[in-house]
């Protein structure tokens, strides 16, 4: 870990310059540190897992531990807590607590207070050094807290604060946990943790994670030197230089960047950055999300290692409680909400239903759309706009093509000539809105089948997996030409959506074969052809799909079967992606701990909460372009790598149509 | 696996006069290659053997009496005997196809190059007095070359680049019609010349990748190849030449010749020893009959092999091809692909229940090329479908 990091800790001593840690040189001489180096790992920017909403519940609840200002009541709650996913920690807990819990619960109540309480809890807090484990397992194993499950009070301003307030303080117990011997799990846990965000950060925020790290390793080798000799005034003192900045860069790294005036070159660089994408395990933002979010999102509970930086929500109390509020979202335009729902309750799927569904909600809010006094038609549009697509964000995350979408009707509304009226400029978006539809999605439609038709033959066997639109009209059609051809239609547990498709094309008389992923190497070998569906295809020529799509393309590789792509170019994206890791969309994680309409098989019913079950649905897979032989599209049929040539030559063009 | 037949003409026509109703509606052409059997004009050859290969058979100058007597026989069984190809159209005063014939008799002129100079030539004496006229006239004089021979992909690709390059231009918008016209001879010709030059350009360009010592494996009789050697040996590079037999029209033991006059050392090898010779090859070239959109080339029969040999020996292939052979097909394999049927002599007579692989050409997949080469410069394969989509679209 650590012998990985050293080189990269050259740069920017800006803030240990600030002063608020001892030199390094004293920090040096043989000092009799437990854990000599893992203790670096554990650094205060180690922000628990962002398991936000229910450490707001825990904020609304924790009014009620200070009132009972006695050892018991906090411990009790410290044990709750400590019990939650990171077991590890749990075990160190119990025995330092006694000593530390004053400490602990006076600091608390301060820092929720008025932010003081830096001076505070540092001095009471550093003789005991179990109270600061206490502090520092409370944000990440609060989330087990019966609280969270029962309160439903939405994120305030208040809450906020105090949630700055509880980590800085919590990881300034950390600090001092570590001095004193912090276990070696949990450093190892910590260690996975930074680990990983390591890997999804920014540069930038890579930067400060790592500046915030080193200040966090000198502070706690100072306060480790003077904490034997001078406890009071060794500690205090520093505590206080820390406060300002450890509320800022510790509590999150994000805000760090935001400061902003610090290093204007960074903020600069960042401006060329295409606009990075939400990561969900970054605390702040998450909350600021929240704050804002209209749809009450409450998070997963065990949420795969790997995949934290994406939203997951429970499924199940989203949709009745959207649908209680109806009456209450006066901001969203009904169409937009009625859309939203349907994603929401997946009545509406695949990416070509859902652009049109938002297209054509987006139409009837344009229709309706009033500019408010005082305000110029563009920007108070552009901005309703947007507001409608964070709530259809809210209700399921976009996919690619609706995002191209969002795009064109944006420059469109920009290029609206300032001459003309509001009936007419409205009627012009509608009209433009209408011939993306036609042309970007139902002609583009028909000329994938005219191109793909030719590549079937009499006699061939064609492989199909899950419910594409453009694949299914392509069988039609091949079908109504009258070509003999079988139809074998692999399908995946959990969405099952081969099944409309089977119900489709066997109703038509296609001869159909229907079986599961399961047997694809198996089937493969009487294929002739494989016809796949896309999301999208990036610019690298990977093919974002359905999950399992890679592996369908994968077997017809190695089976050398030719795999088509159909795929409309509206749907391309100039982003480049090589796995499905850093950019994925996670389903309900229930659906597939269950199997609808087998009551035998409930092994796991009533499992989705064992801290060690993690239960993994991806929506979306990434296929590497050495699988596909061809994509068709409605410029034509074009191998992988012209992705970026028909990006470049036509998005353009696309956005303005 | 039996079932893969090639069925592919049959499919497009199918498609064709399926597609028809839908085409008025869509705003997307339909692309260039599709229409080419639109035209009801018959085809006037066998369909055993095809126009390609009677192209190639004259051009080459190796039809051995044999071949033809094997050639008649096998006319004799078919529908109706092959007529000469002159008289496709006897009503029009002029024929493009007459045109197109006359060019094509210079050894040395490729076939789309004479379609293109044909095709000029139809310009210049088209009586048309409006813009449309001239380009309905244009392009029903393409669809009867293209029609001519279907099989021919450097003739069908030519002139569909020779459309678009002429007929997309600015000079649409002149107000005077002759001036418009006059410069579409103008362009016309410019086209013909680029393309008729475009041999030494690919000359020139591959000089770089023959290096003193080298061996270079030659397939059949490709005239750019020829062109990039003769230029070699002119440079006074040293290297020696390994051509293939090129069975069963014996188009190496031409090139052999050709370069044995040129003092280049050759050596002759049979098709089947091609893997046996591989590890003293440094390079393999190869021309193409045509480019296709994903980067692969359609050419003589055994280049797939070879490709495959010198890939998995780690051997550059390099590819020698015009830019007038890039063809807006994407073959996914070897039977997706307009069969050319030639006859083949074994020596000794095949009973009737054997059946005979008569296809004339192979599709190589792009990931088995290292470069090719053209007169829009050294191409990797994925840059095809860069250039004809910036051409078609």
């Amino acid at each position: 870990m650590d012998t990985r990091r050293a080189p990269r800790a050259v740069i920017d001593p800006k803030v240990r310059k600030v002063g608020f840690f001892a030199p390094p040189e004293l920090s040096q001489p043989g000092l009799p540190d437990p854990i000599p180096l893992p203790s670096s790992s554990l650094s205060p920017v180690m922000i628990p897992p962002p398991r936000h909403s229910s450490e707001n519940l825990l904020h609304h609840a924790r009014p009620l531990a200070p009132t009972v200002p006695g050892a018991s009541s906090v411990s009790i709650e410290g044990s709750v807590v400590a019990g939650g996913s990171y077991g590890s920690s749990s075990e160190l807990f119990p025995a330092p607590m006694s000593p530390a819990s004053p400490s602990y619960s006076s600091s608390r109540f301060v820092g929720g207070g008025d932010g003081d309480y830096c001076l505070n809890g540092a001095a009471v807090a550093s003789p005991g050094r179990g109270g600061g484990k206490a502090a520092t397992s409370f944000p990440r194993g609060g989330f087990e807290s019966p609280a969270a499950k029962a309160s439903s009070v939405p994120a305030s301003g208040l809450t906020t604060v105090s949630v700055v307030n509880d980590s800085s303080l919590g990881i300034r117990g950390r600090e001092k946990a570590d001095n004193g011997g912090g276990s070696a799990l949990e450093a190892k846990d910590q260690a996975t943790n930074s680990k990983q965000k390591k890997d999804k950060t920014t540069k930038a925020e890579r930067r400060a994670l790592q500046e915030a790290q080193r200040a966090a390793k000198a502070a706690a080798k100072a306060e480790g030197n003077k904490a034997s000799g001078t406890v009071t005034s060794g500690t205090a003192k520093p505590a206080k230089a820390i406060k300002p900045p450890h509320k800022v860069d510790n509590s999150s790294v994000a805000a760090s960047e935001k400061k902003g005036c610090d290093r204007p070159p960074e903020k600069d660089r960042k401006k060329d950055v295409p606009q990075p994408r939400m990561q969900y395990d970054d605390e702040s933002r998450v909350e600021k999300a929240k704050r804002r979010a209209v749809v009450k999102q409450t998070e997963a509970r065990n949420r795969v290692e790997l995949f934290r930086h994406l939203p997951q929500y429970e499924h199940g109390s989203l949709l009745p409680d959207l649908e209680a509020k109806f009456f209450q979202l006066d901001t969203v335009h009904p169409a937009v909400y009625k859309a939203g729902l349907q994603y929401l309750s997946g009545n509406i799927s695949g990416s070509n239903a859902r652009c049109i569904a938002m297209l054509q909600a987006f139409q009837d809010a344009i229709r309706d759309y009033r500019v408010p006094p005082e305000k110029t038609f563009v920007r108070d549009l552009t901005a309703k706009i947007s507001s409608y697509v964070s709530f259809l964000i809210e209700c399921r995350p976009l996919c690619i093509s609706m995002g191209n979408a969002i795009k064109f009707l944006k420059t469109r509304i920009a290029k609206l000539p300032l001459t003309l009226s509001e009936s007419e400029s409205k009627a012009s978006l509608h009209s433009d809105i209408e011939r993306f539809i036609n042309e970007k999605i139902i002609l583009a439609d028909k000329v994938i089948v005219k191109h793909a038709v030719t590549k079937i033959r009499d006699g061939d066997v064609l492989l199909t997996y899950g419910l594409s639109s453009a694949v299914e009209m392509i069988l039609l059609h091949a079908h109504k030409l009258g070509k003999q051809f079988r139809v074998i239609i692999v399908d995946s547990r959990p969405q099952l959506r081969g099944k409309i498709l089977l119900r489709r094309l066997v109703e038509k008389g296609l001869s159909c074969t229907y079986t599961q992923i399961n047997a694809l190497s198996y089937i493969m070998h009487e294929v002739t052809r494989v016809f796949l569906g896309a999301s999208s295809v990036l610019s690298n020529g990977t093919v974002y799909s359905g999950v399992g799509t890679a592996c369908v393309a994968m077997i017809a590789h190695s089976f050398r079967v030719p795999v088509l792509v159909c795929c409309e170019a509206y749907k391309f994206s100039e982003r480049v992606q090589l796995d499905s890791i850093c950019s994925n969309e996670l389903g309900d994680p229930e659906v597939i701990s269950k199997v609808l309409g087998r009551e035998d098989v409930n092994y796991l019913d009533g499992w989705a909460n064992t801290e060690n079950l993690q239960l993994l649905n991806l929506i979306y897979d990434a296929t590497p372009s050495d699988y596909i032989s061809m994509i068709v599209t409605d410029y034509g049929m074009v191998p992988p790598t012209s992705v970026p040539v028909i990006v470049r030559e036509y998005r353009r063009e696309q956005l303005w149509i | 696996m039996w079932w893969r037949s090639a069925s592919f003409i049959l499919d497009r026509q199918q498609n064709d006069a399926a597609l028809r109703p839908d085409t008025s509606s869509t705003v997307t052409p339909p692309p260039p290659t599709e229409s080419s059997s639109a035209m009801g004009l018959p085809t006037d050859h066998n369909p055993n053997i095809s126009a390609y290969y009677q192209t190639r058979a004259a051009h080459h100058a190796v039809v051995t009496s044999d071949w033809l007597a094997q050639a008649q026989a096998a006319a004799a069984v078919a529908h109706d005997p092959p007529q000469s190809t002159s008289t496709a159209d006897p009503d029009k005063p002029f024929s493009v196809i007459d045109v197109f014939n006359n060019w094509r008799r210079q050894p040395d002129l490729a076939e789309a190059v004479a379609a293109i100079r044909a095709l000029a030539a139809v310009i210049r004496s088209s009586q048309a007095s409006t813009m449309m006229q001239l380009e309905i006239e244009l392009k029903k004089a393409s669809d009867s070359l293209k029609a001519w021979d279907t099989t021919s992909i450097s003739l069908t690709a030519g002139c569909d680049l020779f459309m678009r390059y002429v007929t997309r231009t600015s000079a649409l918008e002149y107000e005077d019609f002759n001036s418009a016209k006059s410069r579409l001879i103008e362009r016309a010709e410019k086209f013909g010349e680029i393309s008729y030059k475009s041999r030494k350009i690919i000359a020139m360009l591959s000089q770089e990748f023959i290096f003193d010592g080298c061996t270079i494996l030659v397939h059949g009789f490709s005239r750019v190849v020829f062109e990039v050697l003769k230029l070699a040996a002119q440079n006074k590079k040293l290297f020696r030449v390994f051509c293939t037999e090129g069975r069963p029209d014996r188009t190496g033991l031409r090139l052999s010749n050709e370069l044995a006059k040129l003092d280049v050392p050759v050596k002759l090898v049979i098709d089947s020893a091609v893997a046996y010779t591989m590890d003293e090859v440094d390079m393999v070239f190869v021309g193409a009959d045509g480019v296709v959109e994903s980067g692969g080339i359609i050419n003589m029969m055994g280049t797939y092999q070879i490709a495959l040999v010198a890939n998995s020996m780690n051997k550059p292939v390099y590819v020698a091809a015009e830019s007038y052979k890039f063809a807006r097909l994407y073959p996914l394999d070897q039977k997706d692909l307009a069969p050319a049927l030639r006859p083949i002599d074994f020596g000794v007579p095949i009973p009737s229940k054997v059946e005979v692989e008569r296809s004339a050409r192979d599709y190589t997949p792009p990931q088995y090329l290292t470069l090719l080469f053209t007169d829009l410069g050294v191409l990797t394969p994925s840059v095809v479908s860069d250039e004809l989509i910036q051409l078609y679209l």
